[in-house]
């Protein structure tokens, strides 16, 4: 597939970072890339870095070589830029954090409507009606005048995608989705997440859930010390790992 | 400037004021202890300039003369003017002479003494408004000075509701004729000992042969200085009297008088008056204490009263809002610089946090109205808002500072990936979820504004606790303005502090 089909495309990102004056290279020229339609699910132990290369995909975290790009918008490294600057990267990108983050003092549907209004300029009416429609896809407009304090954690989460696509960015990113989720609910997460992807979406996911993955991923990507070790269709890389990263990490998820 | 005379005013002085023996007075005499305010209190009591440890004043030389006639020796006790009715009471000393003005009430709530000295309410006024403003019916709309809780702000109040006078109380005698001279107020109605005074003490610090203002010719009223004992001393006050019957007699009275130059013709006569009264065995009564409201019955004085203390709260209430306002707003500016600004921004508002929260608030308040006013001349109201806005402006600073700290990293990232400037990340995100952790604490803050905001009578504004006040020495009683006061108090703080309660409950956060 050509480079231009690519909804997501790093190239070489390297992030280094200064702690208690030691210099640790967390990235070390990670290359990875993501078309349209397609899940990646980005695998590995703790500390590996995948929730970094998250964090810099979204432009939270500066990198200090490389390059990221996003249905044909560039990051380019070294400090953050104004968010002005980054206005039109940030419509590419949606991101669901670990925790959720919602925001408590708004309620689930202003929480959706928060960016359409106020970063996009979208009429108050015209996305009061799109997070009507989002809620009502994610199976949550029930919820929808109710306080984050309210809410059930998986309520949480399908809000929190909401937000994230409010944009209808390309490009999704979700933080360890299964972390904070009811086992039960995995399978029904992983069908919400096939959808968005066949509705034409990347979504790259960060998790150590082997079976979760295998159920939503159309690729893994195993990280190790700050690269990708072993990359490929979710099939062949779970089924049989040739990196003795992946094979841990296998072994770690069935003990 | 009053700051810095409390200061060097004689603590409460343990040593006696010693006078000559008199016959048959053992060394070991006992003590008569006596109070007054050595304040600016010249030449009433002051402390002596050659030697700040020891007192002097017409006053004191009367004590004096009283105690040797008593075979007793003079001890002298400080005590703030407006509370010396208050304190004898108590039985804090024998009696209480500063200067203190016969009236009614005083004499229907404690024993008092002979009206010793003649004085006469006096106006003072600018040189130029000399043709202008001769007497209180030429000073309609125009405002006027005095002391706090006397005849004079009594007789004030009077030509406010007759003649739309506007009354300015002051708690010292000397800022009147300064705030005169500096053109803030318009006239000083105050005795004519005061008033003299206080154009000696102008002359001598301004240096200039021409006056800073006039004493106008016409007396406002008459009224007459006593010394005042609790009810229960009837016999002492007697024994007193006596000895000054016969000091007014023989001519001492007249000798300290006139050692204190506040003798005059007027005094003379009053004198021969005053010793007619007592050949003819009649009550030596107050002069002309016209205006005074007799004290009747507790309810009678609440309704009489009470206009006046709501009347106070408004103000108290009005103040407050205002400087809470201007509190909240400079204390957002102070927070949001703190937590967004340079290095050199931070450390400038962490100074003036620093400075105005470790430095008391009355002091803030006198530099602010009398310290610039040779720079800015700021109404008193406005320098009350300003003063206790800025001063608060500190406090809810912090408040605001380290509730905006306490929101969470992520939170502020979640709402940047959503494509929110920095400013509307503020707006939208952080800043309302700190609000709402600040509210408790600005309630607090508000509480303790309102009870605050009392401090400003230092600066001529009128509110509550000085309303009470002025009432409390007027019925010459604590205990029903006080109950008023606490109630009014209450009744403002109270659905405050339950507003702000649902509020919380509403916003569960």
């Amino acid at each position: 597939m050509s480079e231009a089909a690519m909804i997501l495309h790093i190239d070489a990102l390297r992030l280094t970072r200064r702690q208690q004056g030691e210099t640790r290279e967390v990235l070390r020229g990670l290359s990875l890339s993501l078309p349209a339609g397609r899940v990646c699910a980005l695998m590995g132990v703790s500390g590996a870095g995948k929730s970094t290369v998250l964090r810099s995909v979204v432009a939270l975290e500066p990198f200090d070589a490389g390059t990221i790009r996003v249905d044909g918008v560039s990051l380019r490294a070294g400090p953050v830029p104004r968010e002005s600057a980054l206005r039109q990267f940030r419509h590419k990108v949606g991101m669901v954090f670990q925790q959720h983050a919602l925001f408590p003092h708004l309620t689930v549907h202003e929480n959706v409507t928060l960016a359409p209004v106020h970063a996009a300029g979208v009429v108050a009416q015209q996305a009061s009606s799109m997070a009507d429609a989002l809620l009502e896809s994610l199976g949550v407009a029930h919820r929808r005048d109710a306080y984050p304090s309210q809410i059930s954690g998986g309520e949480a989460q399908r809000v929190a995608i909401a937000r994230a696509l409010a944009l209808d960015p390309p490009l999704l990113l979700m933080d360890e989705p299964t972390a904070a989720l009811d086992p039960a609910r995995r399978g029904a997460l992983a069908e919400t997440l096939r959808a968005l992807a066949a509705a034409g979406r990347a979504l790259l996911i960060t998790t150590h859930d082997v079976d979760f993955a295998k159920a939503v991923a159309d690729e893994v990507a195993v990280m190790a010390a700050g690269e990708i070790v072993e990359l490929g269709a979710a099939r062949d890389v779970l089924e049989r790992p040739t990196h003795a990263a992946t094979r841990s990490l296998l072994n770690h998820d069935m003990a | 400037m009053l700051v810095l005379t409390a200061c060097a005013a004689p603590a409460p002085s343990s040593s006696p004021v010693k006078g000559p023996l008199a016959e048959g007075q053992s060394p070991e005499a006992p003590i008569l202890r006596w109070g007054g305010d050595a304040e600016g209190g010249a030449p009433f009591v002051e402390a002596d300039p050659s030697d700040p440890a020891k007192l002097r004043g017409f006053d004191v030389d009367l004590v004096d003369a009283v105690a040797r006639g008593l075979g007793r020796s003079p001890q002298f006790t400080q005590v703030a003017w407006a509370s010396i009715e208050q304190s004898v009471a108590r039985g804090d000393f024998d009696l209480g002479v500063s200067g203190l003005e016969d009236r009614p009430e005083l004499r229907a709530r404690y024993a008092v003494s002979l009206p010793y000295f003649e004085f006469r309410e006096v106006l003072a006024v600018r040189v130029a408004d000399r043709e202008r403003y001769r007497t209180l019916a030429d000073l309609a709309g125009q405002r006027v000075a005095t002391l706090g809780a006397t005849l004079a702000y009594r007789l004030l109040l009077e030509a406010q509701t007759q003649r739309g006078v506007v009354p300015v109380s002051y708690d010292d005698d000397v800022h009147p004729y300064s705030d005169l001279v500096d053109g803030r107020v318009d006239a000083v109605l105050l005795d004519h000992v005061i008033a003299e005074r206080a154009l000696e003490r102008l002359r001598r610090v301004t240096g200039r042969t021409a006056d800073p203002f006039v004493i106008q010719p016409t007396v406002v009223a008459r009224g007459a200085y006593v010394a005042v004992f609790a009810a229960q001393r009837a016999a002492l006050r007697d024994s007193v009297d006596a000895v000054l019957a016969a000091r007014l007699r023989d001519g001492t009275l007249a000798a300290i008088f006139k050692r204190w130059g506040v003798w005059d013709d007027q005094q003379a006569a009053y004198q021969q008056r005053l010793v007619a009264r007592l050949d003819s065995g009649a009550p030596a009564a107050a002069g002309d204490a016209s205006g005074a409201r007799p004290g009747t019955g507790t309810a009678a004085a609440i309704s009489a009263y009470l206009p006046a203390l709501l009347r106070a709260a408004a103000i108290t209430l009005g103040l407050s809002v205002a400087a809470m306002m201007l509190a909240v707003l400079v204390g957002g500016a102070i927070a949001a610089g703190r937590v967004y600004g340079s290095a050199v921004t931070r450390a400038m508002l962490g100074a003036y946090v620093e400075v105005v929260r470790g430095t008391p608030v009355l002091l803030q308040l006198f530099v602010l109205y009398y310290g610039l006013s040779a720079v800015v001349r700021l109404p008193a109201m406005l320098a009350a808002i300003i003063g206790l806005g800025l001063n608060y402006a500190a406090y809810e600073s912090e408040i605001y500072r380290s509730a905006l700290q306490a929101i969470p990293r992520m939170q502020l990232e979640a709402a940047r990936t959503l494509g929110l400037s920095e400013w509307q990340v503020f707006r939208l995100v952080r800043g309302p979820q700190a609000f709402r952790l600040a509210l408790a604490p600005m309630t607090n803050d508000f509480v303790a504004l309102l009870k605050d905001s009392s401090l400003v009578s230092v600066i001529t504004v009128v509110e509550l606790t000085k309303q009470t006040a002025i009432y409390a020495t007027n019925v010459g009683s604590w205990f029903v303005p006080g109950v008023l006061c606490a109630i009014i108090y209450l009744a403002m703080s109270l659905p405050l502090s339950r507003v702000a309660r649902r509020l919380e409950a509403r916003w569960h956060v």
